[in-house]
């Protein structure tokens, strides 16, 4: 059974039709004993399903040593959001919920490559000339 | 979108994670996150609940780029 219903696919559909360029989800699991890694697997595979522009590759946290290196991933389950760039995005955990219209939200954006943030924001970010590393905690209520 | 998503798409020194506090419990506890959304910044600052774009970043400015002292 799915984890997303038949109603919200159609919803999701329709905003993924915004997608402008390719985005690419990559997902990195290890379902040895993880509570969460299939849930979060497989919201990720439902939502990269609905959108022609959307791809996934899904990766193992202990043998893909790589990729885990490449996207700097610590802990799973994780999502990276990218286009042709890696804007350093990333989703730890299942973004399901409240996370879940955020988990849109990124996906749209990375397509169009515009944060959206107005001007002066994005002249301040500009001008920042050391590493910046947020960690945003939420929940999905 | 989280601001915090919308800033590392304007600088590439900027990294944004969003972590689902439930299931990081360890982590969670590490950064004492009773309520969210709670931003912890380069793991020696944080800012508690939503703020409006421009006074998110200004907090942040504050936090890693101090403005130097008049010469």
């Amino acid at each position: 059974m799915g984890l997303i219903r038949d109603e919200d696919a159609a919803e999701i559909r329709e905003r993924l039709k915004e997608l402008v360029n390719p985005v690419k989800l990559i997902h990195f699991t290890q379902e040895l004993n993880l509570e969460y890694g299939l849930e979060a697997r497989q919201l990720v595979e439902e939502v990269a399903s609905l959108s022609d522009q959307l791809s996934l590759e899904v990766c193992n946290f202990l043998l893909d040593k790589e990729k885990v290196a490449e996207y700097g991933i610590d802990k799973v389950p994780a999502t990276v959001i990218r286009n042709g760039k890696d804007y350093g995005i990333r989703f730890y955990g299942i973004p399901a919920g409240y996370e879940f219209t955020s988990f849109l939200d990124a996906i749209l954006a990375v397509s169009g490559g515009d944060s959206g943030l107005a001007e002066e924001s994005k002249e301040k970010l500009r001008q920042i000339t050391q590493p910046l590393h947020l960690q945003v905690f939420v929940t999905p209520t | 979108m989280r601001l915090a998503q919308q800033f590392a798409m304007e600088n590439d020194l900027i990294k944004a994670d969003a972590i689902e506090a439930s299931e990081f419990p360890d982590l969670a506890g590490k950064y004492r996150v009773y309520a969210v959304p709670k931003t912890v910044i380069n793991d020696e600052a944080a800012i508690e609940g939503s703020l409006p774009e421009e006074f998110f970043l200004d907090e942040i400015l504050k936090l890693v780029a101090p403005t130097p002292p008049p010469a």
